[in-house]
């Protein structure tokens, strides 16, 4: 079995637009979604700023039953039952269903359950009223909690999981729902990720010193990535969701197909040869950006466009290193490079969605979206590429093909292959 | 309180738990909870606790598994209140 995959819906709920359409202009535009939070100034966090989506719970309000709305907290579950079944319904389909919805599958991606809810577990059982903590928590707690809201809602009972992969994680759920259609045990996969960086997850990786700390009064510029005053990344929250299907399946429903899976690769450094627990060894992202390429039978010198990690730390420009050295190409012979995060920060386990949604936006309507920040591109990223494969605004050209990759603690790798759908392939 | 007056204050906490609004509003003491009002059977040990918050009482297990339809909660609620039937 070897079937052609497509891309039939988008779903978003990002720091800089909740919903495809705020999302897309926001995308053109480079308008940015990273605030100041006078919250972290008062809890001595280094970096006070973040990409936090405008997002209420009216949102979801139609979404589903009143009766599972009532005592649903996990805000990350929020997000992505919005950005889930807004692609669910951008594909042209209708959410009830009284039967389940065998051919149809979910993998949907989230790093940790709820912490305000774990927090509220923690207090209960410490106070020895574990008694009133209720029935609504375990699948508020549970990591694929986000999965079974979703694919409850549906009816989905194909392949129903929740991967979890670091930054790598959202890539790595759509590379997975990709398999699942390619070798036809599905005929559909609902994909995504989702994550909401709240003060304990965020307090985490302040401690690491790895986010950006001198721009806490001017958060429009705190994300920088490939620039020479990155100082680290800017957490973001958010979740984004694709329905992948049978370009046979999506053809007979006259579905509307927005670009095509081509192929992907997933693997690990192993933590060896440069690789460690945080950081990515080049050995691992050059070997699983070719083997995503030759999966794809898309040649290096196709690729218009890199949508990248780049997450505004040092490892930026060992990340275009390694695209030059798995592309074989360099300075004006490069593609054009772009990354999301310096509109939204860094959505860590929504990254690959959110970021996979903008790589098909750009496919569709045929863009490359600014980089925002980059008035000092880096110089040792000057002299592996030219300075116009960097745009600082928006360019329109023809776009066929763009590789899509994210790397996660753990030197996990993940890279996608997406191009323009072709009927004749 | 009596027993009408328990069951006025019980469809308020059983309100969030049902789409059947039609059902709860003319609920009876042969209301069942989850054949007739298709409460959630996860859901009935949320509606204990509600009820432990809104009489001040607190429902023991043993009682708590007798609490299926409307007129076993009134039973439960109106002895832990020491109210006489």
């Amino acid at each position: 079995m070897n079937r052609r995959v497509v891309i039939t819906g988008l779903g978003v709920v990002a720091p800089n637009g909740v919903g495809v359409p705020d999302f897309l202009h926001s995308i053109r535009n480079g308008v940015s979604g990273i605030r100041f939070m006078p919250q972290y100034e008062e809890l001595n966090f280094n970096c006070q700023v973040t990409g936090l989506p405008e997002f209420d719970w009216s949102h979801i309000k139609n979404y589903i039953p009143e009766v599972a709305l009532n005592g649903l907290k996990a805000i990350s579950i929020g997000y992505g039952i919005k950005a889930a079944l807004d692609a669910w319904t951008d594909a042209g389909n209708t959410m009830d269903s009284d039967q389940p919805r065998w051919e149809t599958g979910c993998i949907f991606g989230s790093s940790v359950g709820d912490t305000s809810v774990v927090k509220n577990v923690i207090n209960r059982v410490d106070a020895k009223e574990s008694k009133k903590l209720g029935s609504r928590v375990v699948e508020q707690i549970m990591n694929s909690g986000v999965t079974a809201y979703i694919s409850g809602r549906l009816g989905l009972a194909n392949r129903v999981t929740t991967n979890s992969a670091a930054c790598a994680t959202g890539t790595q759920a759509i590379l997975m729902g990709y398999e699942q259609v390619k070798h036809g045990l599905a005929k559909r996969m609902l994909v995504g990720s989702t994550e909401h960086v709240d003060s304990y997850i965020f307090g985490t990786f302040d401690s690491m010193r790895v986010l950006a700390r001198k721009f806490n009064h001017l958060p429009e510029q705190a994300s920088r990535p490939m620039s020479a005053s990155a100082g680290g990344f800017v957490p973001g929250s958010g979740a984004g969701a694709l329905i992948l299907e049978d370009l046979e399946f999506a053809l007979q429903r006259n579905a509307t197909i927005y670009a095509e899976i081509a192929g992907g690769s997933a693997n690990s450094g192993g933590q060896r040869s440069g690789g460690t627990m945080t950081a990515p060894g080049p050995g691992g992202i050059v070997r699983c950006i070719t083997q995503a390429l030759e999966s794809s039978r898309i040649s290096p010198q196709s690729i218009d466009l890199i949508c990248g990690h780049l997450t505004a730390t040092i490892a930026d420009i060992l990340e275009v290193q390694n695209w030059g050295v798995a592309l074989d190409r360099k300075g004006d012979d490069f593609p054009l490079i772009n990354s999301l995060k310096s509109m939204i920060g860094h959505c860590l386990t929504a990254a690959g969605s959110i970021e996979a949604v903008a790589v098909v936006l750009q496919l569709i309507h045929q863009f490359v979206h600014p980089n925002l920040n980059l008035e000092d591109p880096h110089p040792e990223i000057l002299k592996l590429i030219g300075t116009d494969k960097i745009p600082t605004t928006l360019v329109k050209k023809e776009i066929n093909a763009i590789a899509k990759a994210n790397f996660g603690f753990g030197d996990i790798n993940t890279c996608l292959i997406f191009s323009k759908y072709n009927h004749n392939g | 309180m009596d027993r009408r007056e328990i069951l006025e204050e019980l469809k308020k906490v059983l309100a969030p738990y049902t789409e059947n609004k039609e059902m709860l509003a003319g609920v009876t003491e042969q209301t069942d909870l989850i054949n007739d009002l298709k409460i959630n059977s996860a859901n009935l040990v949320d509606i204990i606790i509600d009820a432990e918050a809104k009489y001040n009482i607190e429902i023991d297990m043993d009682s708590s598994e007798k609490m299926v339809d409307v007129k076993s909660c009134i039973d439960v609620i109106a002895e832990k209140m020491n109210v006489q039937k």
